[in-house]
């Protein structure tokens, strides 16, 4: 029993002590951010890692979620008569949840898990402390400009997103179920708007780029430095960082547009 | 070169990227309108255009054969003047033609229909329909009939 309470506690302490050092991490990362203004060849690096290296999953995805929104829609609409309203159902379910949430998802997978692994590595064979040995600060020179990766790359790609879901919705609705193109493009523009919708949309995706890049290398900066720590580790990044992408969206939407 | 190669990557990445942004605001919230069909000009007031929406359809038998280009209220008459941009194609619409604003389905889209009348002349651009059919507003026809209904 008391060893039961014991466990317990444990766990409750050994939670909060990981939240702590997150939140400690967080705030150094915060405060070291200008590097990117001194060293900007480390960042681009990071971007083209994160980012570019992301594009192909991000379109494809982007491509068959708009297609597939348009033919759902079609079905769901043309009931009511109102198929033509299919443009805005696929537009602002992009523009403000889809975009940045399953960009952030794919990119915690695609992207997060690397960052977490690389780093986690790192760690395990040492080369965090042999830089240190250096004089060198390892949080200043391989988790900010990676954490500024992620927060330059998560946005454009989530734009991206939802620029060819769009037009995969487009495709089909308008191309393969014959709804009039022009009806497609007037509704939405008439129910889009650039404040309210897509720079909202922007604010979540800048928001869940901080999610996934400081879950992401906090799990790898703390991994338990062996083979299976930083397995653990990893797949504990994608885990953790959908669920509070997936958490937050709802907050998020609640506040932007309730 | 590879440090050029990922820079020119990165570079693309941004433009795409910004491409996208620039797709976002001007053609799916209608900041501007970037693309316009070749065709000309005619227009027709309406006392009430109710639900009818810039660039919604123009028909002539169930043909698209145009978009409606702008609605304006004129100040004057308090009508509503709508500009429509018919395809140059069809360029011989008999100038006693009559608009009118048409709903598809029950709960469709509003667009406007073109009944063709008989003369030889034909509309040409800026000319203005003289008949139109004003929009049916359902809580008015209704209105009307529970107040005939009283007589």
């Amino acid at each position: 029993m008391i060893s039961l309470l014991q466990a317990l506690g444990n766990k409750v302490i050994t939670g909060l002590r990981g939240v702590g050092e997150g939140v400690f991490l967080f705030l150094r990362l915060m405060r070291s951010l200008s590097i990117g203004v001194r060293r900007p060849l480390l960042v681009i690096d990071q971007v083209y890692k994160l980012g570019v290296l992301s594009l192909v999953i991000i379109v494809v995805s982007a491509l068959f979620i708009g297609m597939v929104l348009g033919l759902q829609g079609y079905y769901t609409l043309s009931d009511f008569g109102a198929a033509e309203q299919v443009g805005v159902m696929v537009a602002l379910t992009l523009v403000r949840e889809l975009g940045p949430v399953v960009t952030a998802l794919l990119f915690a997978g695609r992207a997060g898990s690397a960052l977490t692994a690389e780093v986690g590595l790192m760690r395990a064979t040492e080369q965090l402390s042999s830089m240190e040995m250096m004089a060198i600060d390892p949080e200043r020179r391989i988790l900010v400009p990676r954490f500024l990766g992620v927060l330059i790359a998560v946005p454009l790609l989530a734009t991206i997103f939802s620029a060819v879901g769009i037009i995969g919705g487009y495709l089909v609705s308008v191309g393969m179920v014959g709804i009039d193109g022009g009806a497609f493009w007037s509704n939405m523009q008439n129910a889009v708007s650039v404040r309210d919708d897509i720079l909202n949309g922007l604010i979540k995706s800048v928001v869940f780029a901080v999610v996934v890049g400081w879950v992401a290398l906090h799990k790898g900066y703390m991994a338990v430095p062996t083979s299976e720590g930083v397995s653990r580790a990893t797949t504990l990044s994608v885990v953790h960082a959908s669920l509070i992408v997936l958490g937050l969206d709802f907050l998020l939407t609640a506040l932007m547009f309730g | 070169m590879q440090q050029r190669l990922v820079e020119i990557w990165v570079g693309l990445f941004v433009v795409v990227a910004l491409a996208a942004m620039l797709f976002l605001s001007l053609q799916v919230s209608g900041l501007v309108e970037i693309r316009k069909s070749p065709g000309y000009q005619v227009s027709a007031t309406f006392d009430n255009v109710a639900g009818l929406r810039e660039r919604a359809q123009v028909q002539m038998a169930g043909v698209k054969i145009g978009r409606v280009e702008t609605i304006r209220l004129d100040p004057q008459t308090h009508q509503a003047r709508v500009v429509l941009n018919i395809d140059q194609r069809y360029d011989s619409i008999p100038a006693d033609s009559r608009a009118a604003i048409y709903t598809s389905g029950l709960l469709g889209e509003q667009y406007i229909g073109i009944d063709p009348g008989w003369e030889d002349e034909t509309l040409q651009p800026g000319d203005q329909f003289t008949e139109t059919q004003s929009a049916v507003v359902l809580e008015r026809l209704i209105g009307q009939f529970i107040s005939s209904m009283g007589d």
